[in-house]
C-alpha cells in the first residue's frame, strides 16, 4: 500500500520508489529491490497501476509506474481508514505474566527486566529524537508512545501480581 | 563535575517509614532519573540527596565529602553555592520579575544586582524566553514559567541540579521542550542532575533511570 501511495504523487520508477521508501518508511531496513518490483508487478495484474511508456534503454529501470483510477480510489479509503485499536506486544506482555503465575514462575521478575528493555529502548528512540529530523522524531515519538502505553501496562499488573496469581491458579 | 551519592539511608515520619536502605550512586557529569511509584519515597530520597532532609540512618556524600553530619547552617550555605532546585510548580517569587527570579540565586550568593541580572539575561533567549524578561509570575504560561525556573537553577551553574516533577504541570510537547532545555544546559556546563519524574518519557532523557519502591531503589536489571 505505501508503494501505491507513493506512486498516487507522480509517476516514478522503480528505483525512486525504493529510494522514497527507504528515507521514510523503511525504519532502518531498506526495501530491498526484488521485494519493489514483486510489489509492482501484482499491482499491475490487479490493475492498480500500469506501465507506463518505456524509455529507450536497458533494464527494468526504464520502466514508469502509473497509478490507475482503481488505484487512486484504493489509497483514497486505506488513507481514511483507522487501523484496527489493537494493541499487539500487549498481547505477548500478557501471555508472558499469565503463564509465569500458572507455572509459579517469579513475575515481578520478568516485569522488572521487561520494564529496564522498555525503558532502555525508550531512551534510544529519545536520543534519536533529539538529534535526528522531525520525520525521525515523529516515528520516534510513536514508538515512544506505545511503549509507555505498555509501561503504564506493566505497572499496574506488578501492583496486582498477588491478586492476579490467586486468579489464574485454580 | 560532582558526584552525588546517598548509601544505604533509612529515613521515618513519625511512624511512616519513608526510606529503607536506600542506596545511589549519581556519577559526576551524569544525568540520573528517579521514578517509582506514589509514596514510595522520591522526593525524600531527593530532598535527602541534596542536604534538605538528614536521614536517621546511612551516609550522603556530595563531590567526595560526607554533608548529612554538617550543621543546619552549613548545609544551607552548601544549597546555595552547590544547588540548584527545580519543581513542579509555585516556585516563582511572586512580586519579582522573571529575570529577577532567574538572577536570585546570584544574589543570595552575594553578587550585585547589575551584574547578577547580566549573567540571567543571556538563559531568556537561550530558553525561548527573549522578551518577557520583565514579567512577573502571574503573567507567564505553565511552560513560560517553568522554564524560567529552569533557567533559575541552572543560572549559578550548579555542581548538582536536583529537580522534583519539573515536568509535572505541563502538556508533553512543552515538557519534552523543557526536558531538551534542562539536558542540553546541563551537559553544557557539566552539571550533575538527579531528577524525579514518573512519567516514563521524561526519565528518557536521562542517561539512567533507577526506580524507588518500598523506599529501596531498584537498579534496573538489563536483560
Ligand atoms: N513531611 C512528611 N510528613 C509525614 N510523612 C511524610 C512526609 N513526607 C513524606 N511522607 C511520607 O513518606 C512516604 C514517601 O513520601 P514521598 O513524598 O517521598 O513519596 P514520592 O515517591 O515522592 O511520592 P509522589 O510520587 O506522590 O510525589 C509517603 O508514605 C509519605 O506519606
Ligand atoms: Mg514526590
Amino acid at each position: 500500500m505505501t508503494l501505491l501511495g507513493l506512486l498516487e504523487r507522480e509517476p516514478s520508477h522503480g528505483y525512486d520508489l525504493k529510494r522514497d521508501y527507504d528515507a521514510f518508511f523503511s525504519r532502518g531496513k531498506p526495501l530491498p529491490f526484488g521485494q519493489v518490483y514483486s510489489t509492482l508487478s501484482r499491482l499491475a495484474r490487479d490493475g492498480k497501476i500500469v506501465i507506463g511508456e518505456v524509455e529507450p534503454g536497458e533494464g527494468p529501470e526504464r520502466k514508469r509506474y502509473v497509478i490507475t483510477e482503481q488505484g487512486a480510489t484504493e489509497v483514497e479509503s486505506w488513507l481514511t481508514e483507522p487501523v484496527a485499536a489493537e494493541p499487539n506486544l500487549q498481547t505477548v506482555l500478557f501471555t508472558k505474566v499469565v503463564l509465569a503465575l500458572m507455572l509459579g514462575r517469579p513475575a515481578e521478575d520478568y516485569l522488572d527486566r521487561q520494564r529496564a528493555a522498555h525503558l532502555v529502548r525508550m531512551k534510544e528512540l529519545t536520543d534519536i529524537k533529539r538529534s535526528g529530523t522531525l520525520v525521525d522524531a515523529m516515528l520516534a515519538d510513536h514508538g515512544l508512545f506505545h511503549l509507555e502505553a505498555d509501561l503504564h501496562w506493566i505497572d499496574t499488573t506488578a501492583a496486582r501480581l498477588d491478586a492476579l496469581a490467586k486468579a489464574v491458579r485454580k | 563535575m560532582k558526584a552525588v551519592e546517598a548509601r544505604d539511608i533509612s529515613l521515618s515520619f513519625g511512624e511512616t517509614p519513608a526510606l529503607r536502605g536506600a542506596s545511589v550512586l549519581v556519577e559526576p557529569g551524569e544525568i540520573v532519573a528517579i521514578m517509582g511509584p506514589s509514596g514510595s519515597g522520591k522526593t525524600t530520597l531527593l530532598h535527602c540527596l541534596a542536604g534538605i532532609l538528614v536521614p536517621d540512618k546511612g551516609e550522603i556524600h556530595y563531590d567526595g565529602r560526607r554533608i548529612d553530619t554538617l550543621s543546619e547552617t552549613r548545609r544551607s550555605v552548601l544549597r546555595r553555592d552547590e544547588f540548584g532546585f527545580v519543581f513542579q510548580f509555585g516556585q516563582l517569587v511572586p512580586e519579582l520579575t522573571a529575570e529577577e527570579n532567574v538572577a536570585l540565586p546570584l544574589l543570595l550568593r552575594g553578587l550585585k544586582r547589575a551584574a547578577a541580572l547580566k549573567e540571567a539575561r543571556p538563559w531568556f533567549e537561550r530558553l525561548g524566553l527573549g522578551g518577557l524578561e520583565r514579567r512577573r509570575s502571574g503573567e507567564l504560561s505553565g511552560g513560560q514559567a517553568q522554564r524560567v525556573a529552569l533557567a533559575r537553577g541552572l543560572v549559578a551553574r550548579p555542581g548538582a541540579l536536583f529537580a522534583d516533577e519539573p515536568t509535572g504541570a505541563l502538556d508533553s510537547l512543552t515538557g519534552e521542550q523543557v526536558m531538551d532545555l534542562l539536558v542540553s544546559s546541563a551537559r553544557e556546563q557539566g552539571t550533575t542532575v538527579v531528577l524525579v519524574t514518573h512519567e516514563a518519557r521524561v526519565a528518557a532523557y536521562a542517561d539512567r533511570q533507577v526506580i524507588v519502591r518500598d523506599g529501596k531503589v531498584n537498579a534496573l536489571v538489563h536483560s
